[in-house]
């Protein structure tokens, strides 16, 4: 696979904060990626610099092959950190004029962007009449405009209102579709959940896990089961030896898997046990509680 | 290099308040030149024309202008530190480096910029000084027109070395106001340091060391005219005779100033974590 961003070694410190310590991961071409964290942990400052916008204390990254100065590799990229800036003075089509000068892009592309995010027809609008939605939006279509290989997005919906978060959602999933390396910091686990299918994890500057989403942490999942006699059930789930940890919750009863199984076979082993479900629900655990399970076991090591 | 000039000449030219000041900073000071070169009747009393009193005569006539000209300096200096504080104020210095611009280029972008405006201005002012001194010189003759020219130079000089300061302050503090602000405390700084030495030492040796400053070495480069036109009227007298010409010594100064403010400008912008 081709790498697209190699960061080795990263660290980066504010005074006596380290806001970033020894980060190594590698981004490929293709993969939609997310960077996970609480507020603070890094994730900003990170994309701040390999975006060359904070200078790194020790350690390196390269785009792509390493043979292009930094600068002219963000030519190739599209990016949006935090908060959508722009002239306030200009109309969206003036200040895309201005981003395709700074990236050697032909004016032609502008209209077709403005159309991907819904915005042709205030094109002529100065910026500063826009609606934050508006602005975030107008953001992506910059961010698109010389057809990047990797779009890079720092909190894309923060602040944004139900339905605008709706609407930046569907744009990323669409450029998704297309086959465009994305890299998605945020908070929000379930907007990871939803487009990511590789992850970084961090916190407090250091990396705890980077790979696949569905490999976060070695887990068959659980089932969540109800039926009449529960106390019985109980018994049978913690005798059996695919089973580790039970959890009962008034009627419900969560039983966490050691091993893979199926959920016809359970259903099977209990039914034959004299014990009929009246509810039967086999899942895996969701990013969020993966993050939590992931972030407290280094809580519990410290 | 055209390109960073004409990214920042969007920037500029999209924006009223600086289009305005531009406007005052460039062409304000022409017509104030060409309506006092115009006859004018002051009430019915009597009539005023300064092209009596042979001061649009060339030579005197480019150190005229240029001196007039570059007191209007102020208003692009203001178009200078807001084109830095409103790119910090909008974070829009941020996503222009995001897009793929260098911090070495932004700063050149600015720089251009300001070499472009000082040469416009240069130009203009050598044209209409040309027309009227063409219009009331009673000499004419192409040695004598093309004496003291270096004040041109002088001019050209004096304006990129001011708005190189101008940048520098607006990078330093990052909003508009104080970096005017800074201007103005620099001035005085100027005038404190100028009374230290003249106490520690005199009055001459304090001079001599002021005219390194850098707001006095651009001063310096186009004297005060006021003393020369009486100098005219009153040729014997020996007091009011000074040393008003450009020397390359005052250009070779400013030069020094203005490198080292562009330089300082990119290491501050480089430094810094936005």
């Amino acid at each position: 696979m081709k790498p697209i961003l190699t960061i080795n070694n990263l660290t980066k410190k504010f005074g006596n904060l380290t806001a970033v310590s020894n980060l190594t991961f590698t981004i490929n071409k293709g993969n939609v990626y997310g960077i996970l964290g609480p507020n603070g942990s890094g994730k900003s400052t990170t994309l701040g610099i390999v975006l060359n916008v904070v200078n790194k204390t020790s350690g390196d990254f390269k785009w792509f092959d390493g043979n292009t100065t930094t600068h002219n590799a963000l030519k190739k990229v599209g990016a949006i950190i935090e908060r959508p800036n722009f002239y306030p003075y200009m109309t969206a089509t003036q200040n895309l004029k201005l981003v395709c000068k700074i990236k050697g892009v032909d004016y032609g592309k502008i209209d077709e962007k403005l159309e991907i995010v819904g915005l042709l027809e205030r094109k002529n609008s100065k910026f500063s009449t826009y609606s934050l939605g508006m602005k975030q939006r107008l953001a992506i279509a910059s961010a698109l405009l010389n057809d990047p290989e990797i779009l890079i997005l720092d909190e894309p919906t923060n602040g944004l209102d139900p339905q605008g978060i709706h609407q930046i959602r569907e744009i990323i999933k669409q450029i998704a579709a297309k086959g465009t390396t994305i890299l998605l910091a945020s908070h929000l686990l379930d907007e990871v959940e939803k487009v990511c299918s590789h992850v970084v994890v961090l916190r407090k500057g250091v990396k705890l896990y980077s790979g696949r989403v569905d490999e976060m942490i070695s887990s068959y999942g659980f089932f969540e089961l109800k039926c009449n006699n529960q106390n019985v059930l109980v018994t049978l789930l913690e005798n059996h030896p695919s089973f580790g940890r039970i959890k009962v919750q008034e009627h419900l009863v969560t039983a966490f898997l050691k091993e893979p199984m199926k959920s016809e076979e359970l259903n099977k082993f209990l039914f034959e046990k004299g014990i009929v479900l009246t509810h039967l629900v086999q899942r895996k655990e969701s990013l969020e509680e993966q993050f939590l399970q992931l972030t407290d076991a280094v809580q519990h090591q410290n | 290099m055209l390109r960073l000039l004409n990214l920042e000449l969007q920037k500029l030219l999209l924006n009223r308040t600086s289009k305005i000041l531009i406007f005052i900073s460039f062409i304000l000071p022409f017509f104030v030149i060409l309506l006092s070169s115009l006859k004018i009747n002051v009430f019915g009393f009597f009539t005023l024309e300064l092209g009596e009193l042979g001061v649009f005569n060339f030579p005197i006539i480019w150190h005229l202008t240029t001196f007039f000209a570059s007191q209007f300096k102020f208003f692009f200096a203001i178009v200078v530190v807001s084109m830095i504080g409103n790119e910090y104020s909008n974070k829009t210095l941020k996503q222009n480096l995001i897009d793929g611009l260098s911090k070495k280029e932004f700063i050149l972008s600015k720089f251009y910029t300001i070499v472009f405006f000082s040469l416009v201005s240069t130009i203009l002012i050598t044209l209409i000084s040309f027309c009227i001194g063409m219009y009331y010189s009673s000499y004419n003759e192409i040695s004598i027109i093309l004496r003291e020219t270096n004040f041109l130079v002088a001019y050209f000089v004096k304006l990129v070395g001011f708005f190189s300061l101008c940048l520098f302050f607006g990078m330093l503090v990052k909003r508009s106001a104080f970096a005017l602000a800074f201007l103005f405390i620099l001035y005085i700084l100027e005038w404190i340091l100028f009374g230290l030495l003249a106490w520690k030492f005199n009055t001459d040796i304090a001079e001599k060391i002021q005219n390194f400053f850098p707001l006095k070495s651009m001063y310096k480069l186009i004297d005060q005219p006021f003393q020369r036109v009486a100098m005219t009227k009153f040729p014997d007298k020996a007091n009011l005779i000074y040393d008003y010409s450009v020397h390359s010594y005052e250009i070779a100064i400013v030069l020094c100033w203005t490198t080292l403010f562009i330089f300082l400008s990119y290491r501050l912008l480089k430094q810094r974590d936005l």
